[in-house]
Formats: C-alpha cells, sequence, structure tokens
C-alpha cells in the first residue's frame, strides 16, 4: 500500500512535470502583456504532432524531434502573437481575450482537418520501449526519467535565461511597464515575441513529452492540459514563475491521488473545483501578493 | 541641440498640447514650469517617443525624431526620467542601473560608468542588492536618475525630479542636477516646484493649457509678476 501511494505519487509528478512546461507559457505571457491565451493548450497540442511526425514518420531521433517540435512551436507562438493579439494590444482586454478563444478554436478545427492531422485520434508508436525500474519496490519507468530530466533541465534554463541575460531582465521590466521599459531602449514588441517564442516552445516540448507518456493524440488534446495548466498558473499566482511550478505539481498530485484513491471520474471536477476555490478565496494564487503601491 | 516646432498632441478629442515651440541648447539647463495639467509630461513623454504627436517636428542635432521609435531614441543620446520615478520595483537597485545601460554594448565602459553613478549616489551602492521596490522615495528618486544617466545621455530629461521627496532631499536633488550639468550633460527639466527650478536653470518657459504662454531668461522669468502670482507662491492654487 506504501509503495502503491509513492508510485502513485511519481505519476502525478510526471504529470505536475508536463504541466508546469505549459503553466510557465501562460504566466510568462500573462506577465509581459496581462492576457490569458487561451490558444497555449492548442500550441501544446500542435507541438505534440509535430513530435509525433519527427520521430514517427519523418525517421529524426527522439531529441532532434522534440527540439523540432519548439521550434516549428515557436515560430507558431510569434505568429499568433503578431496576428491575433499585437493589434489588440492597447485595446480592452477582452478583445485580446476573446481573440486568443478564436486562435484556440482556430487550431482545433484546423487541425482537424484531413489534409493537416485529421480528426481522428492517433496511437503514438513510442520511438524506444517502455521499461520499468523496481528499485526498494518503488517502480519508475524510464520515461518518467525523460520527462523529469528534461523538465528541470529547461527550468535551470528559463530561471538561467530570465536572472542572468539581459533579454530576461527586459522581460522582467516589461511586465513591469512597457513605457518605462520603452525609456531604458528596450524594444518592447521584440521582448513580447520572444517571450511568446519561449513558452510555446515549452509548450511544445510538453507537448512531446506528454505523447510519449500518453500515446494518444488528437487535434482537441490541448483543451484539458492547458485548462489545467492554467489552473496551476493562477494557483500559484499568475505572472509568477516558481508559482506556476509549484501550482503545477499540486495540480499533478491532486489529480493523479484523487483519480487512484478517490474516484478517477472526480478528477477534473476536483481539479476545477480549485480554480474556482483559488478565485474566490486567494485570487493572488499562493505566491501572489498584493504590493503596495508607493507613490 | 533639440527643436520643438509647432506640436500638436490630441488625447482622443483633448487638444492636449497645442502648438508647442522651444528650443534647449548644448550644455543649458532649460526649465519647463506650469500647473497639473498644462502639458508639460506630454512635451516629454513627445520627445522620447512614448507619445505620437499629430502634427509638429522635433529634431535632435539635426535629426527629425518625432517619428523614430522610442527605444533608438535613448540610443540617439535622449534619456527621460519619468514622472514618479518609475524604477523596476521587482528588480534589484544593481539591475535597474543596468537596465539604464541597456542600449550600450561595451562592458568595460558599462562598468565605468556604474562606478561614477555609485560614486554619485552612494545611497545606492550600499542598497545595489536590494530590491528597488524596498527604497525610499528619495532613493528611489537617486535610483531614477543615476538609471537614466547609465545611457550616458547628452540630453537629460527629468519629468518632476522632487516631487514628493522632504525639503532637505529637494535641496540635494537640485544640486545633483546642477553638476549632471556642469560635468557636461544638457538638461530639460519639468517641475512644479518653479522656484528651485528657476533657481538652477538658465532658460524657462512657462506653459499654460497646452501653450507656451511666457519664456526667457529664468531670472527674467522669475521676477515677471504674472509668474509670480500664478507659480511662486502667491496663491494657493498650484501648492499641490
Amino acid at each position: 500500500m506504501d509503495h502503491l501511494i509513492v508510485d502513485q505519487i511519481i505519476n502525478g509528478l510526471q504529470l505536475g512535470f508536463m504541466y508546469a512546461l505549459i503553466a510557465l507559457g501562460y504566466t510568462m505571457v500573462y506577465g509581459v502583456v496581462k492576457l490569458i491565451n487561451f490558444a497555449h493548450g492548442d500550441v501544446f497540442m500542435v507541438g505534440a504532432f509535430v513530435g509525433y511526425f519527427g520521430f514517427s514518420q519523418w525517421g529524426l531521433p527522439f531529441p532532434v524531434a522534440v527540439l523540432t517540435a519548439m521550434a516549428v512551436c515557436s515560430i507558431l507562438g510569434v505568429t499568433i502573437e503578431r496576428i491575433a493579439y499585437r493589434p489588440l494590444r492597447y485595446a480592452p482586454k477582452i478583445a485580446a481575450l476573446i481573440s486568443a478563444l478564436g486562435v484556440s478554436l482556430f487550431l482545433e478545427y484546423f487541425g482537424s482537418l484531413k489534409f493537416v492531422f485529421g480528426p481522428n485520434y492517433r496511437v503514438v508508436q513510442r520511438p524506444f520501449e517502455e521499461v520499468q525500474y523496481h528499485l526498494a519496490g518503488i517502480t519508475v519507468t524510464n520515461i518518467q526519467i525523460i520527462v523529469f530530466i528534461t523538465v528541470l533541465i529547461m527550468l535551470a534554463g528559463l530561471q538561467f535565461l530570465i536572472y542572468r541575460t539581459k533579454i530576461g531582465m527586459a522581460m522582467r521590466t516589461v511586465a513591469v511597464d512597457h513605457n518605462a521599459s520603452r525609456l531604458m531602449g528596450v524594444n518592447v514588441d521584440n521582448t513580447i515575441s520572444v517571450t511568446f517564442a519561449i513558452g510555446s516552445a515549452f509548450a511544445a516540448a510538453g507537448g512531446v513529452l506528454y505523447a510519449i507518456a500518453y500515446p494518444q493524440i488528437h487535434p482537441f488534446m490541448g483543451i484539458m492540459p492547458g485548462l489545467k495548466a492554467f489552473t496551476a498558473a493562477v494557483l500559484g499566482g499568475i505572472g509568477i514563475i516558481p508559482g506556476a511550478v509549484l501550482g503545477a505539481i499540486i495540480m499533478g498530485q491532486v489529480e493523479t491521488l484523487t483519480s487512484a484513491f478517490l474516484s478517477s471520474q472526480a478528477r477534473d471536477a476536483i481539479a476545477f473545483g480549485i480554480l474556482i476555490l483559488v478565485l474566490l478565496i486567494r485570487p493572488t494564487g499562493i505566491l501572489g501578493r498584493t504590493e503596495p503601491e508607493k507613490v | 541641440m533639440l527643436e520643438v516646432c509647432d506640436l500638436n498632441v490630441f488625447y482622443g478629442s483633448i487638444h492636449a498640447l497645442q502648438g508647442i515651440s522651444f528650443n534647449v541648447n548644448e550644455g543649458e539647463i532649460v526649465t519647463l514650469i506650469g500647473a497639473n495639467g498644462a502639458g508639460k509630461s506630454t512635451t516629454l513623454r513627445c520627445i522620447s517617443g512614448i507619445v505620437r504627436a499629430r502634427s509638429g517636428e522635433i529634431t535632435f542635432r539635426g535629426q527629425r525624431i518625432n517619428t523614430v521609435a522610442a527605444n533608438k531614441i535613448v540610443e540617439m543620446g535622449i534619456s527621460h526620467v519619468p514622472e514618479g520615478r518609475q524604477v523596476f520595483p521587482n528588480l534589484t537597485v544593481m539591475e535597474n542601473l543596468l537596465m539604464g545601460a541597456y542600449t550600450r554594448k561595451d562592458k568595460n565602459e558599462i562598468k565605468n560608468s556604474l562606478e561614477e553613478v555609485m560614486e554619485r549616489f552612494p545611497r545606492l551602492r550600499e542598497r545595489s542588492r536590494q530590491m528597488a521596490g524596498t527604497l525610499s522615495g528619495g532613493e528611489q528618486q537617486m535610483l531614477a536618475i543615476g538609471r537614466g544617466l547609465m545611457s550616458k545621455p547628452a540630453l537629460i530629461i527629468l519629468d518632476e525630479p522632487s516631487m514628493g521627496l522632504s525639503p532637505v532631499l529637494v535641496e540635494e536633488i537640485f544640486n545633483i542636477i546642477k553638476k549632471i550639468n556642469q560635468q557636461g550633460t544638457t538638461v530639460l527639466l519639468v517641475e512644479q516646484n518653479a522656484f528651485m527650478a528657476l533657481q538652477v536653470a538658465s532658460r524657462a518657459y512657462v506653459l499654460e493649457t497646452g501653450r507656451i504662454v511666457f519664456s526667457g531668461d529664468a531670472a527674467e522669468v522669475q521676477s515677471d509678476p504674472r509668474v509670480r502670482s500664478a507659480y511662486l507662491g502667491e496663491t494657493e492654487e498650484c501648492a499641490s
């Protein structure tokens, strides 16, 4: 029984780490443009498909397939921002939000077309066999190890980028004030594009890992993980990067533990119940705080 | 050095600047004074490219800049220290200063400028690892000015640098402004504290509801009875 709990916690961690990759995109984009990019889950879906085509049809080695998916999705993310959000940047927020929903539906239904991804579920043939390791009665799979290592490397990379590089510093100032950043000589448009590129690349990596871990993909596969990751970002405190990771890990645990020990049907209800509770009780999230303004 | 010619700015249907013209010569301190809403900050925001004029022309060292992007204007040598300081509260003092040098490439020269600014504002050195949001108002103002100097501007634009500061600090800030100017940086200064501004400035322009109503040498402006009654404390109106 104890081992079962530990196994489930590891499963939850795997799910949570993948949510983290998506949640980071939500939170970073929210940080710089104060917009919930509802098309983000669908970028994740495109990432899963590109990765899948990469390793199963184009014969790319798995890591190259992941990188290809990341590259394609960063271009997609930047394009979405250019076309659908930038013209509305200083319009009322509701306009950009509706535009985001439009992009989301577009990607889902465009992806469903026969000559794109097609409307059907596809079973993903993994590029390698799943191997289970038994250590002291605990079961870990090679897929879980790949997920953990990839996500940890990406998080470390992101941390470095945001706190140790010039563009990262610009991303942090743009998150506070566009005009004050311009006065420093920051090209705000480019900084926002970079943010979309990074967020989308992370979602793409998440998509490919997801397709390997839960080997079935379809054009609407981004909706649920997208909403869960959004919940994670809100739970941790939207706009706060460590918050997204924390929220994602919590969501992963809640979801797996609910399925394992309560009922797998209650899983989503509980996940979104958390979203409602957070919004009601602590809308700034776990790590968020309302800063007193200094005049 | 800076020529502003017949500038017109609208916010929606509000005609905020109604044909403003003035100039700043190399080496001067020029001040724009006037009440709240006269258009002083708007004028500055136009120069630094944050607000676009509907018509008129701004030239800096012979180049038209009113269609140039704000981030390019910084590179051309204009640094704007905005009203309300606008330091980045989530960045350390050091990072705020480095942001000021965002357009510069040479790491050694940036280091030198950093040293100069720390020399000028010892408090910033003490607090360099602290988040800027934790500084007091006076320290934030010094950080904002220090950050403005980090781009090595030929012209520094200061918007209400004395706002909300104690009289001792106001004195200190104005001394710093004088020093910055003596070391070769041209200064365009907007102030509600017209008295102090006229003490340090060489020339002044008085703005009223989007127009320049009066201009001249600082001493001349200071002694003008209209200016005295409106801006130098003989009425309470603009004391806020």
